[in-house]
C-alpha cells in the first residue's frame, strides 16, 4: 500500500469486436496522490474513457480488463476487483460524466437521485440523507436547495444539472472523483464556472481528482500533474508546469505547438490539429503508435518495448527521441 | 397534471363522438338496412314498412342522435332477430369475453414482460435466442390453426381439457394459451427494446456509479423508462385481446361477443352489430386514456410537472 489514492499499473482493456479484438487501452500507469488533480488528455477515441470506467468496475461484461496492480482509496483491487468494487462505488470512488442532460433520470426527483446511494449505504434515514442533499446542492451553487429536491430534471438548465450530478457525485464523501470531460457538453462561459467550481471543491474537500479533458486551457487551469494518453497508452505524464514548459514527448510538442503561452490559453481550444492518422488498434501492435505522425521518427522506433524515460520523480515519457525533444 | 388530464379527457370525449357516429354510420354503408332486414326475396313494401317502423326514413342526424340519446340511458335498442334488448343479449356474452381478453393479456404480460428484461440483460444470450424463436413462431403461425392443433393434441388425444365450451374453468386453458401467444411477441420485443436502449443510458450508468445494486438499478431506473412505450402498446394490445377474438371464439366454441357480432353480421341483426362496434370502440378510447394517463404517473415531463 502506498499513500496515493491510485495506484494502476499496465491497465488493460480489450473489446470484442466483429474485426476481432479492440485493445483499446494498452498498458496504462496512471497514479494520484492525496489530494491531487491529475488530468487526463488525449485525443478523442484514444481511451480515456475506458480506462476512467474501468477504474468505476462499470464496463460491459463483455470487456477484458486486467491490470498488474489496481489500488485505489487504500484497497488493494488487483485481485477480486468486482465485488471490491462494487462496495466502494459511490462512498470511495465516484464519477460525473459528460452530459449532464443525459446523467439524471428524467422519471425521478432531484431528492430521490441525490439520496438513494446514501440511503443504502450508510443507512441514512430520509431526514439525514435529505439534510445532506440539501447542504450538498448549497455547496455546489444551486439556489433554494430544499424546494429543489422534489422537482424533477427536465426543470433545470445545463449547467444546473451539472451542478446537481456533481452534488450527487460528493453525497457519499468521496475520496476520489473521476469527472469525464465534464464541461465538453456545456455553454464556453457555463464551462469556466464548472471548472472553478471542482477546483473549489476540489481544495475545500481535499478531494484527489481525476480529471478528463481534451482542452489544455482546462488542463493549465486546474491540474497539478499531467497525463498524455495516446492510441491506448500513456505518452508522457508530468506535473503540470513541466510539461507545459518542456514537453519531451513529439505527441505532446506537437499538442502545445498551438499554444503561444503556457496557463495563458484560452478555456475551450480544442487539441490542435496533428496531421496524419491515429492507428487502429484492433488485434496486436509493436513499436510506438505515434511513429506514423512523428517527424522524428526512425527505424527503431518500430521495435518493442519502446524505452521508458523518467528524468525526474513523478514524471515519465515514452519515446525513443525524447533525448532529441528535450534537446 | 391537473391541465394534463382535463385535455386528455377532453380529446377523448373528441373521439368518442367521432367513433359513435362512425359505429352508427357504418351500419347505412352495408346498404339500406330496410331491404337488409326484409330479406333479399323481400317485396317493397315490406321494405317500405319496415323503414317507418324503425324511422329509417328519418334524417340521419336525427336518427343518430336518437341512437346516441338511448345509448347514453342505456338503452342500445331492440334485437331485430331475438327482439330482445340488445343489453341483454350483450350482457350474456360479455362475460365470456372479458374473462377470456383479461387472463390472456396477464399471462401475456406475465411472460412477454420478464422475457424481455431478461433478454435485454443479455442480448443474444440464450434467454434472448429463445425468445427470439417464440417471437417469430408467434408471428409465423396462424391463431386458427394454432387452436385447433392445441384442441387436437390436448383436447382429443390426451383429453386434458374440454374441446368446446366454457361451462368450467378447464374450458379456457386452451383459448387462454392461444390468444395470450399472440400478444406475447409484440410485449417481449417492445421491452426487450426499451430495456436496451434504457440500459444504454447515461443515468442507468450513473445509477451503477452511486454505488445501487443491480436489481435496483433495474427495477427504479431502468424498468421506469422502458415500461412507456409497453404501458400505450399494451392498452391496444388489451383492446384487441377483447375485441379481436372472433376466430378464437369460433374454433373454440365460446359464446363471447366476438362470435356475438359474428353470428349477428350474418342473420343481419343490426343493432346488436352497432352496439358491439360502439362498445368495443369506446373500450378503445378509455384503454388508450387510461395508458396516457398512466404514462403520465410514470413520466413527469409528460405532465408538465417541474
Ligand atoms: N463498448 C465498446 N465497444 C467497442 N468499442 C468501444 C466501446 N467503448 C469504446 N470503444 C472504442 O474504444 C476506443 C476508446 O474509446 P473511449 O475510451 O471512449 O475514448 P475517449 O474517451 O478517449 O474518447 C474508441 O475507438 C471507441 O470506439
Ligand atoms: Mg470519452
Amino acid at each position: 500500500m502506498t499513500d496515493k489514492m491510485l495506484d494502476i499499473r499496465n491497465l488493460k482493456v480489450a473489446l470484442p469486436t466483429e474485426r476481432g479484438t479492440l485493445n483499446a487501452v494498452r498498458g496504462v500507469d496512471l497514479s494520484i496522490a492525496k489530494g491531487e488533480t491529475l488530468c487526463l488528455v488525449g485525443e478523442s477515441g484514444c481511451g480515456k474513457s475506458l480506462t476512467a470506467t474501468a477504474l468505476m468496475g462499470l464496463l460491459p461484461r463483455y470487456a477484458k480488463v486486467t491490470a498488474d496492480r489496481f489500488e485505489m482509496a487504500g484497497q488493494d483491487l488487483t485481485a477480486k476487483t468486482d465485488a471490491k468494487l462494487a462496495k466502494m462505488r459511490g462512498r470511495d470512488v465516484a464519477m460525473i460524466f459528460q452530459d449532464p442532460t443525459s446523467a439524471l433520470n428524467p422519471t425521478l426527483t432531484i431528492g430521490r437521485q441525490l439520496t438513494e446511494g446514501v440511503m443504502r449505504a450508510e443507512k441514512l434515514s430520509r431526514k439525514e440523507a435529505d439534510a445532506r442533499a440539501i447542504e450538498m446542492l448549497d455547496r455546489v451553487g444551486i439556489a433554494n436547495p430544499a424546494a429543489r429536491l422534489t422537482q424533477y430534471p427536465h426543470g433545470f438548465s445545463g449547467g444546473q444539472r451539472q451542478r446537481i450530478m456533481i452534488a450527487s457525485a460528493l453525497m457519499g464523501r468521496p475520496k476520489l472523483l473521476i469527472a469525464d470531460e465534464p464541461t465538453t457538453a456545456l455553454d464556453v462561459t457555463i464551462q469556466a464556472q464548472i471548472l472553478a467550481l471542482l477546483g473549489e471543491l476540489q481544495a475545500d474537500l481535499g478531494l484527489s481528482l481525476l480529471l478528463i479533458t481534451h482542452d489544455l486551457g482546462v488542463v493549465a487551469a486546474i491540474a497539478t500533474e499531467v497525463a498524455v494518453m495516446y492510441a491506448g497508452r500513456i505518452a508522457e505524464r508530468a506535473p503540470v508546469k513541466d510539461l507545459f514548459r518542456a514537453p519531451q514527448h513529439p505527441y505532446t510538442q506537437g499538442l502545445l505547438a498551438a499554444i503561444p503561452v503556457p496557463g495563458l490559453t484560452p478555456r475551450g481550444s480544442a487539441l490542435p490539429a496533428i496531421p496524419g492518422r491515429v492507428p487502429g488498434l484492433i488485434g496486436t501492435m509493436t513499436g510506438c503508435a505515434f511513429r506514423d505522425r512523428c517527424a522524428l521518427a526512425g527505424a527503431e522506433c518500430s521495435q518493442d518495448p519502446v524505452p521508458r524515460h523518467s528524468p525526474a520523480p513523478g514524471r515519465f515519457v515514452e519515446c525513443y527521441k525524447a533525448a532529441e525533444v528535450a534537446a | 397534471m391537473l391541465s394534463f388530464l382535463s385535455k386528455r379527457l377532453l380529446v377523448a370525449l373528441l373521439v368518442c363522438v367521432t367513433v359513435s357516429a362512425l359505429s352508427f354510420g357504418l351500419m347505412f354503408l352495408s346498404g339500406d338496412p330496410a331491404i337488409a332486414i326484409a330479406g333479399s326475396g323481400g317485396r317493397a313494401e315490406d321494405a317500405e314498412a319496415i323503414r317507418v317502423a324503425y324511422g329509417f326514413d328519418r334524417p340521419l342526424v336525427i336518427q343518430y342522435l336518437d341512437w346516441i340519446g338511448s345509448a347514453l340511458t342505456g338503452d342500445l335498442g331492440q334485437s331485430i332477430y331475438f327482439n330482445v334488448p340488445v343489453t341483454e343479449i350483450i350482457g350474456n356474452r360479455v362475460g365470456v369475453t372479458l374473462t377470456l381478453g383479461f387472463i390472456s393479456f396477464l399471462v401475456a404480460l406475465v411472460i412477454a414482460v420478464p422475457l424481455g428484461i431478461a433478454a435485454a440483460l443479455r442480448p443474444n444470450g440464450w434467454i434472448d435466442r429463445i425468445a427470439l424463436v417464440i417471437a417469430v413462431s408467434g408471428q409465423a403461425i396462424p391463431s386458427f390453426w394454432l387452436g385447433l392443433m392445441a384442441i387436437v393434441v390436448f383436447g382429443v388425444w390426451y383429453g386434458m381439457v374440454p374441446i368446446s365450451g366454457a361451462e368450467t374453468w378447464q374450458g379456457y386453458i386452451l383459448p387462454v394459451v392461444v390468444l395470450s401467444y399472440y400478444a406475447i411477441p409484440e410485449l417481449m420485443r417492445i421491452t426487450r427494446s426499451g430495456m436496451i436502449d434504457v440500459l444504454a443510458t447515461d443515468y442507468v450508468r450513473a445509477a451503477k456509479a452511486k454505488g445501487l445494486p443491480m436489481h435496483l438499478v433495474i427495477s427504479r431506473h431502468a424498468l421506469r423508462n422502458a415500461v412507456l412505450p409497453l404501458v400505450s402498446l399494451a392498452a391496444v394490445q388489451l383492446g384487441q385481446l377483447l375485441s379481436g377474438s372472433i376466430v378464437i371464439e369460433s374454433v373454440f366454441a365460446l359464446n363471447g361477443l366476438g362470435r356475438l357480432a359474428w353470428e349477428s353480421l350474418l342473420r343481419s341483426d343490426l343493432p346488436v352489430v352497432q352496439a358491439i362496434i360502439l362498445i368495443l370502440s369506446l373500450l378503445y378510447v378509455v384503454l388508450t386514456t387510461l395508458a396516457d394517463i398512466l404514462n403520465a404517473v410514470l413520466d413527469p415531463r409528460l405532465r408538465g410537472a417541474s
